[in-house]
């Protein structure tokens, strides 16, 4: 019905050419400058202008740069620490406001929203005054080594992944048909087990997705991870934005396609498993 | 093995103890599963909140240092100066500009995937948030190269004939940068308000002998403009704080919000106007979003 009434109303002539130029025009202003970096990270030649032919030398040049390799070890580690704890709370509080009526409900509800909407610029101020007036405290716990610089990346990481993780498990969660949850309820199933064994195969692409997101915003964030960085554990963002604001240069293209590349393909899998849909009444999973 | 009988009732009556019972069970629960996610975002999210707003009412020392007592509004009364309302007119003006360029560009753009058939529809979707997740600082750095007076835009013109274009470091080459990275906000909100138009009430309009321009006006842009509010929020926030933006394509020459939020941290040493102004941008954040939801918006 929906497409019978859009044939009538859907845009011709001029109209419909129009808006097809302008939609051309937009995606290549999306990606013509990605593909022009791409082009020039194979560059030869040093100065912008020029091109002197293919090579994968900067590449190279970028494999052997000791600080480009510690930079990304940094990242790395942070990227999987931080996204390994947020996965876990983003999850129970989606669980938590999707599944329970209970009086803090809304309250979690819109803290969880502020750091998804916060500028970074705030946010990063923000936890760098925390950081400094409450160093004493933190050292203190057990566990937690503010000098090694790992800490207070993780620790800010997870403050803004916690609810992007959330966002997308509440998003699966909205869309499940409870009534497998009441059925494995009605078969005697206890609470655990009906998490274990329903709740959790049927909202999992929705956890997936949350942990690429927040793997991927983790390896992308500069502007926060450079104000609570310690000296001698740079992230790779933070790394390449204090080489950027120097200039431009080869390291720098190649450099810059890894990260792209890199965050492309994670987005990538995080759309497909999202999109991976439980087809209705799957008995498999629900007799074992 | 024994036989578990069917329940005699198919609706059994529930009595009112038991019920309370049971949602006080459940309020728990869900209690318990909150639990975690807000105390570590209290500890680590609302008291450094706390403690930012605390700073703007703090006092400097002559060392620098912030210190949390003889509270007063010396910093806000700092933000009349000349320096700092330059610099907030400046970040509006670019914030404004970005905002109104980007819906210029994308609705156009949410209009026409919108009349695509689904297949299409998502493919060009994937088009949109790919970029929207993708690292921004490397694709900001691609136009500081395109921008470069030997970049290609610059090589392009000369071309043509107008002559060497030198856009990087003006405030055109922090517009073009801030509207690239902040025009999927723009379109996905669009794109979701326009794809829920019923299409029967253009038709409608249409069998009224509307014009397709008065259609266009009276029906489709009135329903799209929840997307219209909810994409203009999401990009006019964002860039009114921009500071990796700025100080790649700008060389934070022209100063801008962000840039001197950071500096008063960091260079000038001076925590409590650093954070009357953070307490500023955040304030407009908030209006806004709340503003948003009371106009009836759904999830941003």
């Amino acid at each position: 019905m929906k497409g019978v009434a859009r044939s009538t109303t859907a845009p011709t002539g001029a109209a419909r050419w129009w808006l097809t130029a302008h939609a051309s025009l937009v995606y290549l202003f999306f990606y013509a400058p990605i593909v022009v970096l791409v082009l020039y990270s194979f560059n030869d030649s040093r100065i912008i202008g020029g091109w002197d032919g293919f090579t994968f030398r900067w590449y190279g040049e970028f494999a052997e740069n000791r600080s480009v390799r510690d930079a990304l070890a940094v990242s790395f580690r942070v990227a999987l620490l931080s996204t390994a704890i947020s996965v876990v709370l983003g999850t129970l509080s989606a669980l938590s406001i999707e599944r329970f009526r209970w009086r803090g409900r809304r309250l979690l509800d819109g803290v969880l929203y502020l750091p998804i909407i916060i500028p970074d610029v705030t946010m990063a101020v923000m936890l760098l005054v925390f950081f400094s007036e409450a160093a004493d405290i933190i050292d203190r716990l057990p566990f937690i080594d503010l000098s090694s610089g790992l800490e207070t990346l993780v620790i800010s990481h997870v403050a803004f992944n916690i609810s992007f993780v959330s966002v997308v498990v509440r998003a699966r969660l909205a869309n499940l048909d409870p009534s497998a949850e009441e059925a494995a309820a009605d078969l005697y199933a206890n609470r655990w087990q009906t998490f274990r064994r329903v709740t959790l195969p049927q909202i999992m692409p929705g956890v997936i997705g949350g942990a690429l997101l927040a793997i991927t915003l983790s390896l992308d964030d500069v502007v926060v991870s450079s104000f609570v960085q310690a000296i001698g554990s740079t992230p790779l963002p933070v790394f390449v934005f204090g080489l950027v604001r120097r200039g431009v240069s080869p390291l720098i293209n190649a450099v810059s396609v890894f990260m792209l590349a890199a965050s492309t393909g994670l987005v990538l899998v995080s759309l497909l498993v999202q999109r991976i849909r439980s087809s209705p009444g799957e008995p498999k999973e629900l007799i074992p | 093995m024994t036989v578990i009988d069917p329940p005699a009732q198919v609706d059994p009556p529930v009595s009112p103890e038991l019920e309370t019972g049971a949602r006080r069970a459940a309020s728990r629960r869900g209690f318990l599963l909150g639990l975690p996610a807000l105390l570590y975002l209290t500890v680590f999210f609302m008291v450094p909140l706390g403690i930012v707003v605390a700073y703007s009412f703090a006092t400097r020392s002559r060392t620098g240092r912030t210190e949390l007592r003889d509270w007063n509004l010396d910093a806000y009364a700092r933000l009349g100066d000349d320096v700092v309302r330059t610099i907030a007119v400046r970040s509006l003006w670019i914030a404004l500009a970005t905002t109104l360029i980007s819906l210029v560009l994308a609705y156009p753009l949410a209009y026409y995937m919108s009349t695509r058939t689904p297949t299409v529809r998502n493919i060009l979707l994937v088009g949109v948030m790919l970029p929207f997740w993708s690292n921004f600082l490397v694709r900001t750095y691609a136009w500081r190269v395109l921008l470069d007076s030997d970049g290609l835009v610059s090589q392009a013109t000369q071309a043509v004939g107008i002559g060497e274009t030198r856009l990087l470091f003006t405030p055109t080459a922090v517009l073009i940068g801030l509207v690239y990275r902040y025009l999927p906000f723009m379109v996905l909100p669009l794109y979701a308000a326009i794809e829920r138009i019923d299409w029967s009430l253009v038709e409608a309009a249409r069998d009224l002998h509307a014009s397709a321009w008065t259609a266009f006006r009276r029906v489709v842009w009135p329903l799209s403009l929840p997307g219209v509010i909810a994409g203009s929020i999401l990009v006019f926030v964002p860039s009114f704080g921009a500071y990796v933006t700025p100080a790649i394509l700008g060389g934070n020459k022209e100063g801008l919000l962000g840039s001197f939020i950071v500096s008063q941290f960091l260079s000038a040493r001076n925590g409590p106007v650093g954070a009357s102004l953070s307490v500023v941008v955040l304030s407009v954040m908030l209006v806004a979003t709340l503003w948003y939801f009371r106009s009836g918006g759904r999830n941003l």
